[in-house]
């Protein structure tokens, strides 16, 4: 009882103290929020997917979908308002998450990697090809306006900077409410133990199904509220490493709570900012460094440090056979 | 005519190249079930170890064939190495973890190797091209082709032979094979798995510098090929099932004939058609086609 | 009173030394902080990142030394001392951009290798209203896709590569019926191959198109590709690939003949030229993406550039080292100009950008110019040659050096549509 209160607590504070930084953090720390924001966005979905077993290298797919779709509906359709955008991201975050689940909720473990990975490869070797998107450049994607009314840059980023926030608080809490849920005791199971959880009556594709569709429409919003801060798309949104960089994160904040996500996205930030200030030539070794370090001393991600893992969140042997 | 032969010599060529990177990627996954992403980082080690110190004794102008040897005794050493000093000085704590875990380990060491690689030899290219045009070339019909590849594909069928042999002929390999279809249960009839952990280790990882080492002649050796080939490699075991060699082999194959017939006859499929034929595959045997058969355990 | 005057004339001083005190730091100058982006890491930080950095470094401690040879004579941009910030352009380039530029306060910022950054940078260099300049990113797209006045580029855009290789082959070689294109299979690929194909068909309607094919960026190995190209036979083998790639086409095609029984039409082989040359036939022709490196033009700037820059780096300069430090000398430029104009010896940024724009100055190779797209874009001489091995040393005969009105689209038109107009305009002789 102690810990859900924790969370929800600290999630509503942290939104509020955010939200009123805006007054007083420089332009830069606004956009770097907001990018961390999107990252945690997506990792959170990583997160999900991880509790039941099921490691996403290809989480950058959705990603690039929803950047992608903030770019075309402005060129193509002219939607522009920010939360027309998101919308609309998520939407299709749903759809395409439920059509390409349907194939992967067939996979387990490794293959579910490798063929999430080779989906996401896909997309990115389509949208090298096609010179009417742009290619390996991509494109720019316009301003947002708010409520039809055109803004200025500085109130641009005031505006993705807020939406950003309680987009954030939003989601965290209604995946806060899904973890206590029995539907997100239900994928933990299934993660544990498919066969028992049949037993039980449950269907564990099903519950894989339904947890990848939020993971897709998840990174998606992520995608799409980079595409709006960035100003920017390209296929290196859906590379493979893009998604390694989310399960890197994953790995760094844990899985014992939502707020992990963003305590893991906000190190990395930091952390490769100031290393590639410091050691342009070796940002590579300190990331990697830090992520076997992270691998070895704390196998549940710094959130352990905050609240200690109970057995049943944390990313253990199963009780498989080695196999 | 000329194209089909033209495809099968061009696949097969690619295939054995392929096969020697996704052998040593599939021996340490069937026995060590570790995901193995510094692969990338061996392959890259072998061709920069190669082309510097071989590329150093070749342009000295020493007797080139004995340059060849000397190849395969630096790739084949340094890889084994390595292997060794990661598997000793990194895996062998964490070997109770999470399959995923260990993918993830590899990937921060890929990560490091990156840099590690460049602060070693620095970010310019390296050449050795002297072995490339040793051998000559072979005409057929109107077209040439390099003997050095075509040696490459005899070396990928020594390779497979050894492998072969040495699982299945050899007390060793029938040990190897426990451990692959049952670690605890191999550990319960005494058999000693940590030092199979080491040696599978180390030769998987020699046989990722040998790929590297044997391709260096051919290319401009610079920063970032491991991170390329990761990709390549793992499409190739997968599709022929984590942990089988001979899956590795006919992935290698079947993909090294499907990019070489892409190129020759549909060359805007070349991009999609790796991951096509993985995916394809995936879609009708999930596992892969050659997938170890594993037990279910409730 | 005594005592009040002796107060006065002391606070009096005291004011006086102090102003005085405070001018003379406003003469000692805070330095200009100047971003360099490129890559610095990854495959193309070989052929590209370092040697531009090198370049541009070289430049750097001559402008704050004061050594640059006529007319850069005086110390510093506008007074003051360069300060670089290297930034890797392999990492997120729009927020670290953002960074550079309001973390850590750079001033301007001279970079970007890559077109994708350079579309991305664009905008947000407009938002900040930091002076940019893009040094060889060869995307058309910055500015025909709309007016900018933050950002300048100080090379060409990679079509005028491409017209330009197109003349050359007419040129040197009429016996050219048939071509073949190998170009990577990204943007910079598929354009340099659209353009160059377009342009000769353009000038002689009845050159036939083989093959085309566009290998994945970095695939590293070609033995499929050097067997597609050879079963079709071509005249011509047009390839827009670049560093390791480049190096590995070469090395792969080399024991298979394929560049001695079908021309080869490097567009960037310049790079190639040291390190690679027992391999490349005679007869291939070599571009180097406008006229920096083995084409520079000789001139006594060119002659120190190339001493300085294989005293302090032990080797040639290629072309990416040309560019990159073309790109400050710009800054450089029109700092001095701007000083001239306002007669104030410490010119801001903002006169040093109104400078900048239109400013025709002296580069190791020779003049640039900004005559393009509202006086924000470069237009130079581009050179090909074609190789030829003497003595055991690369040279290349044959140059043909190809003036901006030849080859590159007038000011308002756009680059494809100036191609398949027929390039109405185009001043050749």
């Amino acid at each position: 009882m102690r810990q859900i209160d924790y969370s929800f607590i600290a999630i509503v504070l942290a939104a509020l103290l955010l939200a009123l930084g805006a007054v007083v953090f420089p332009l830069w720390l606004l956009s770097t929020i907001v990018n961390i924001i999107a990252k945690a966005l997506v990792v959170i979905g990583v997160i999900l997917l991880m509790r039941g077993g099921l490691v996403s290298f290809g989480q950058g797919l959705y990603y690039c979908i929803g950047g992608y779709v903030v770019g075309l509906g402005g060129q193509l359709l002219g939607i522009t308002d920010i939360v027309l955008l998101l919308v609309f991201a998520a939407i299709i975050g749903i759809v395409s998450g439920a059509v390409i689940g349907l194939l992967m909720s067939r996979f387990r473990e490794i293959f579910f990697a490798m063929f999430s990975l080779a989906i996401a490869m896909i997309l990115y070797g389509m949208l090298s090809q096609s010179q009417a998107l742009g290619s390996t450049d991509g494109f720019n994607v316009a301003r947002v306006t708010a409520l039809g009314i055109e803004l200025t840059a500085g109130q641009a980023s005031l505006l993705i900077y807020l939406v950003a926030c309680a987009l954030a608080a939003i989601l965290s809490i209604l995946t806060h409410i899904y973890y206590k849920s029995e539907v997100g005791f239900a994928c933990l199971a299934a993660g544990e133990n498919e066969v028992r959880l049949q037993y039980l009556g449950a269907t564990p594709n099903r519950i894989f199904y339904g947890t990848y569709i939020i993971a897709a429409t998840l990174a998606a919003l992520g995608g799409a509220l980079t595409a709006i801060n960035y100003g920017h798309v390209g296929p290196n949104m859906t590379y493979w490493t893009q998604s390694g960089e989310f399960i890197f994160i994953a790995l760094l904040g844990g899985s014992g709570s939502v707020m992990a996500a963003f305590v893991g996205s906000t190190l990395f930030e930091f952390v490769r900012t100031y290393a590639l200030e410091f050691a342009p030539d070796a940002w590579q070794l300190i990331l990697g460094t830090v992520l076997v370090l992270i691998i070895f001393f704390l196998p549940d991600g710094l959130w352990s440090l905050i609240q200690p893992a109970r057995s049943s969140a944390r990313i253990k042997r199963r009780g498989k056979a080695p196999s | 005519m000329m194209t089909f032969l033209a495809i099968v010599i061009d696949g097969f060529i690619y295939a054995s190249w392929l096969f020697i990177i996704a052998a040593g990627l599939s021996l340490i996954y069937g026995v060590m079930r570790i995901l193995n992403m510094a692969h990338g980082s061996f392959y890259a080690i072998g061709a920069y170890t190669v082309a510097s110190l071989a590329g150093w004794y070749w342009s000295a102008g020493l007797p080139p064939y004995g340059g060849i040897v000397l190849m395969f005794v630096i790739a084949l050493a340094v890889g084994a190495l390595v292997g060794f000093v990661i598997e000793r000085g990194v895996l062998r704590f964490l070997m109770d973890r999470d399959q995923i875990v260990m993918v993830l380990v590899t990937f921060g060491l890929l990560l490091m190797f990156e840099d590690i690689i460049k602060l070693m030899w620095g970010v310019q290219s390296y050449y050795a091209p002297e072995p490339y045009s040793l051998f000559g070339s072979t005409d057929v019909g109107d077209l040439v082709f390099v003997n050095y590849d075509l040696a490459m594909v005899g070396v990928a069928a020594l390779v497979a032979f050894l492998l072969w042999f040495g699982l299945n002929r050899t007390r060793q390999g029938k040990l190897l094979r426990a451990v692959i279809h049952d670690r605890e249960l191999a550990i319960t009839m005494g058999i000693n798995v940590r030092r199979l952990f080491v040696i599978t280790f180390s030769v998987g990882a020699a046989l990722g510098t040998l790929a590297g080492g044997l391709v260096a002649p051919a290319i401009a050796v610079t920063p970032g090929i491991g991170i390329e080939i990761i990709v390549l490699a793992f499409a190739v075991v997968v599709t022929g099932g984590l942990g089988s060699i001979q899956g590795a082999l006919v992935g290698s194959i079947l993909i090294g004939l499907a990019r070489a017939a892409a190129v020759n006859l549909y060359p805007e499929l070349e991009l999609f058609v790796i991951y096509g034929v993985m995916a394809l595959v995936l879609i009708f045997k999930p596992r892969g086609l050659f997938a170890l058969a594993s037990t279910r355990k409730i | 009173m005594h005592t009040k005057t002796r107060l006065r004339t002391l606070s009096a001083l005291i004011l006086a030394s102090g102003m005085m005190a405070m001018a003379q730091g406003a003469q000692a100058q805070d330095p200009l902080k100047l971003g360099l982006i490129s890559f610095y890491s990854g495959p193309v930080s070989g052929p590209v990142g370092i040697p531009s950095r090198n370049g541009a470094d070289l430049i750097i401690e001559a402008i704050n030394n004061g050594t640059l040879p006529a007319p850069y004579t005086a110390a510093g941009i506008g007074g003051r001392q360069i300060e670089t910030v290297y930034v890797d352009e392999a990492v997120d380039p729009v927020a670290e951009y953002r960074n550079a530029v309001l973390r850590q306060g750079v001033d301007a910022v001279v970079g970007y290798a890559s077109s994708g950054s350079c579309l991305a940078v664009a905008p947000v260099a407009e938002e900040l209203k930091t002076l940019t300049l893009f040094y060889y990113c060869g995307t058309v797209r910055t500015f025909e896709e709309g007016p900018k006045e933050y950002v300048f580029r100080t090379m060409n855009t990679q079509d005028v590569e491409n017209i330009a290789a197109a003349r050359y082959v007419l040129a040197t070689r009429d016996d050219v019926n048939t071509i073949s294109g190998i170009n990577q299979n990204y943007g910079w690929g598929q354009e340099s191959w659209r353009d160059f194909s377009k342009s000769l068909q353009q000038l002689k309607p009845e050159v036939e198109i083989k093959s085309e094919l566009f290998p994945k960026f970095l695939a590293g190995q070609y033995g499929a590709e050097v067997t597609a190209l050879s079963r079709n036979k071509a005249d011509l083998i047009h390839s827009s690939f670049w560093g390791g790639d480049l190096d590995a086409l070469i090395l792969q095609a080399a024991p298979r003949g394929l560049f001695k029984s079908q021309t080869g039409l490097l567009t960037t082989g310049g790079t190639a030229l040291n390190t690679l040359a027992k391999q490349i036939p005679d007869g291939t022709i070599i571009g180097v993406r406008g006229n920096g490196g083995i084409l520079a033009p000789d001139s006594d700037f060119n002659d120190w550039f190339r001493a300085e820059y294989e005293k302090k780096y032990g080797e040639q300069p290629t072309f990416p080292a040309y560019y990159m430090a073309q790109s400050v000398l710009a800054l450089k430029a029109a700092a001095d100009k701007a000083a001239a104009e306002s007669g104030s010896s410490a010119p801001d940024m903002e006169q040093i950008r109104a400078a900048l724009k239109g400013i025709e100055y002296d580069t190791p190779a020779g003049k640039v110019s900004l005559n393009r797209h509202n006086g924000h874009q470069a237009a130079t001489e581009l050179a090909y040659g074609t190789f030829k091995l003497v003595d055991g040393k690369p040279t290349l005969e044959n140059v043909i050096r190809y003036q901006p009105n030849c080859v590159i689209a007038p000011e308002g038109a756009k680059s494809l549509d100036w191609i398949e107009a027929g390039f109405p305009g185009a001043q050749c002789d």
